[in-house]
């Protein structure tokens, strides 16, 4: 046996010691980054000083004096910074929530068309997704803002496509129910339904497990779902009055409004995320071997079993990360809204910083709101993920 | 007794063959597929020839805004009559043939050196002394070349600049901060677990206003750093977390026999990683990785939100002129076709390498 390891045998300097040398490289990198750290703080201080800008978050109860096109809660510029913040976070949640539903049903519809049998079909979903790939979303938002103004009439001349639909450069108008109690106590009823067609289905399912026998629980759960919103709605006394928007003078009165800057820029996350999208729910499809298709079929399941209890809960396990991912650039895109104008979060940020000078408060709200949601879609998505993943005994 | 009877060959019908049969079975295999065909045939039917009659038959390509406002169909002048603003913008007039002939060089740079077995030090030696005579054609000051402003700097070689470098910076630092995600020091893991999930949980947009409006305030007095260098270094700093994440993808791809291998030979750290663990590890993420580059090539498009004047601001600005407002649609078109040339030859480009990777593991 040879043993003359240097290591234990002879001198050893310390800076040949792997351990040593770690935390050697360690220590200098944290004093770096303290340094460089302390340095940019000490150079922000000073310069506030010298600019007398105040630091600090005492601005938010400041009066904001500015005006927001569109919120969902009541703000006027009278009210204070923070409200106006609150207020461009709500905006980015709608944006983001309803994009992402959309762009999901969107991308899978364009993905399972690419791979069709139909020639057409497939060329058409693949040329899809070059083509809004290929293009910076930012010049799709333009794209589409811009035709909003360009190619819809004024409200005088307002595309009319159904009764109480109206499609001009201000928006789309539609109609809504008028105001009436009925209508509020329906959708309280809606959401109750929801949670009774969810205990319901789980108690079909259980008892499937026990007993084998299946319980029609789609059928059932859909029929609360439309059944109970409606009964609450008759019980209350049906109200049919509606609120038609109508023009008075330049603009329409009455109805609902959804604005240009929304509509282009719905239109523009959810058509280029979708191209993305589609990819993944592609690669998600094709990763299930033909093997599985056949092999419930031999166990004699229906088709559309075969789809929704072999092929889709595999193909999920593929389709959820980078899903996830997609979704997540989905809300980070929406802040390209200041380029439209529509009043996002960091629209609202933005204007606060130009009128309170207080950049660096501002950029630490706006990284604070954004990975705020990016953690809790992610936490959502892998709590999710978990759920479907495969359960190795 | 046996008679010869010449069997008589049965030719398929005439229905599955040929362009015929190619259409049945392609177009009209099964009552949906028949059903999607027509209904995709008439929306075709309805709204590609007005399209056509728009954007061909209509349009007017040469004349100054007044005609275009009195023609039906589209007004392709307005690219034409102000292609040089739009794609040098604000650089001198008559020294515009400078970033030209940069982006011909760039160009003709990138296609030679698509294929990989042409990578040798030789190369690197004619990369440098491009980049410096594209620096010097775009900057000037010397050989009687007039000196330009960085901030005259504009339209597509912008563009083209802020996506080159953004690129050739982030990739090193990406691959260093996949090395400290997956180094046993606690310290240096920790800073690149921040660094890298804190810049993927925000915006780019909220980098570039960092860029823009806070870091002035970092910089002593006095010291002012030029606008586009401050969005160039936060295209970098964004697009290194994104390589990051794809590079460590690729490490933890690399069995850890290689790494012990290569422990047992004797290398330390960085001849470990530079000889044996990082070209794996790189190859097999080129795919993803040009994903990457590709977009933060459409991300440079953002710096129109902090008042650069990239190729998407220069089409804006003259969609702002009385004369062209209202011909949008005609400018875009225009400009998403070149960013599409781009971003789709390099989506091709990592097409191509995926297949001669699989080929070689194919092979092998």
């Amino acid at each position: 046996m040879v043993s003359n390891n240097e290591k234990y045998t002879g001198k050893t300097y310390f800076w040949n010691d792997e351990k040593t040398r770690g935390i050697i490289y360690q220590v200098v990198t944290a004093l770096l980054v303290a340094f460089i750290g302390y340095y940019l703080i000490a150079n922000v201080q000073n310069n506030m000083a010298k600019q007398s800008i105040a630091s600090g978050f005492d601005f938010l109860e400041k009066e904001a004096a500015f005006e927001i096109g569109e919120s969902l809660i009541e703000y006027s510029a009278a009210d204070n910074y923070g409200r106006a913040l609150v207020v461009g976070v709500i905006n980015t949640l709608k944006v983001s929530l309803i994009g992402m539903i959309l762009t999901t049903i969107l991308g899978t519809i364009v993905g399972i068309s690419s791979l069709s049998s139909n020639w057409l079909l497939s060329r058409i979903g693949t040329a899809y997704v070059e083509l809004f790939q290929n293009i910076p979303v930012l010049l799709q938002l333009f794209f589409f803002y811009a035709l909003f103004y360009e190619a819809f009439p004024g409200p005088r001349q307002a595309l009319q496509p159904i009764s109480g639909l109206f499609i001009s450069n201000r928006g789309v108008e539609f109609t809504v129910p008028a105001a009436h109690y009925a209508w509020s106590y329906a959708i309280v009823a809606f959401i109750a339904a929801c949670v009774i067609a969810f205990i319901q289905a789980r108690l079909a399912r259980k008892h499937q497990e026990k007993t084998g026998y299946q319980f029609p629980s789609f059928w059932a759960g859909l029929a609360i779902l439309v059944g109970l919103p409606l009964l609450t709605w008759a019980v209350c006394g049906a109200p049919t009055a509606m609120d038609v928007p109508a023009l008075k003078g330049f603009n329409f009165q009455g109805g609902r409004n959804i604005s240009p800057e929304f509509s282009a820029l719905l239109f523009g996350l959810v058509l280029y995320t979708a191209s993305f999208i589609a990819q993944i729910v592609r690669a998600g499809i094709q990763s299930i071997t033909h093997g599985q298709t056949e092999a419930a079929m031999s166990i004699g399941l229906k088709p559309k079993n075969v789809l929704s209890l072999v092929i889709l809960p595999q193909a999920m396990r593929v389709i959820v990360p980078p899903l996830t991912s997609q979704l997540l650039n989905l809300t980070k895109n929406s802040s390209l809204a200041v380029a439209i104008g529509y009043p996002d979060f960091v629209q609202v940020a933005g204007t606060t910083i130009n009128q309170t000078g207080q950049a660096v408060e501002g950029v630490a709200l706006m990284m604070l709101v954004y990975l705020t949601i990016s953690l809790l879609t992610s936490a959502f998505m892998n709590w999710y993920n978990k759920k479907i993943a495969i359960v190795e005994r | 007794m046996s008679t010869n009877t010449v069997v008589e060959t049965i030719k398929p019908p005439a229905l599955n063959k040929g362009v015929l049969g190619w259409v049945k079975s392609h177009l009209f295999n099964g009552a949906f597929n028949s059903i999607t065909t027509i209904l995709i045939l008439l929306v075709g039917l309805k709204y590609v020839p007005p399209f056509v009659q728009w954007a061909f038959i209509d349009s007017v390509w040469f004349t100054g805004g007044q005609e275009c406002h009195e023609a039906t169909g589209a007004c392709w002048s307005v690219v034409t009559q102000n292609i040089r603003f739009n794609i040098f913008g604000y650089y001198p007039y008559e020294h515009q043939w400078r970033p030209l002939a940069a982006m011909i060089i760039l160009v003709l740079m990138l296609v030679y050196s698509r294929d990989w077995k042409r990578w040798n030090k030789r190369l690197g030696y004619v990369w440098l002394f491009a980049l410096f005579v594209m620096g010097l054609l775009m900057k000037g000051g010397l050989f009687g070349l007039v000196s330009v402003e960085s901030t005259k700097w504009s339209g597509l070689p912008l563009t083209l600049l802020l996506s080159f470098f953004g690129i050739l910076a982030s990739y090193p630092l990406g691959v260093a901060l996949a090395l400290g995600r997956q180094s046993r020091m606690p310290v240096i893991k920790t800073f690149s677990v921040v660094y890298i999930e804190l810049i993927r949980g925000v915006p780019l947009i909220t980098m570039l206003f960092m860029s823009s409006v806070m870091f002035p305030l970092f910089l002593p007095e006095g010291v002012t750093i030029d606008k586009v260098l401050r969005a160039q270094v936060a295209i970098i700093i964004f697009t290194a977390a994104y390589v990051a994440e794809v590079v460590r993808g690729g490490l933890q791809a690399i069995d850890k026999g290689q790494a012990e291998a290569a422990e047992s030979l004797g290398l330390n750290y960085f001849q470990k990683m530079r000889l044996i663990i990082l070209p794996q590890a790189l190859k097999i993420v080129i795919p993803p990785t040009v994903g990457v580059l590709i977009s933060a090539f459409k991300d440079t498009s953002l710096v129109v939100i902090i008042a650069l004047y990239d190729i998407l601001n220069t089409t804006k600005s003259i969609l702002n002129v009385p004369e062209w407002t209202g011909f949008s649609t005609e400018a875009y078109i225009f400009i998403a076709a070149i960013y599409f040339t781009f971003c789709f030859s390099m989506s091709q480009y990592s097409r191509h390498i995926e297949a001669e990777l699989e080929y070689k593991t194919d092979t092998q």
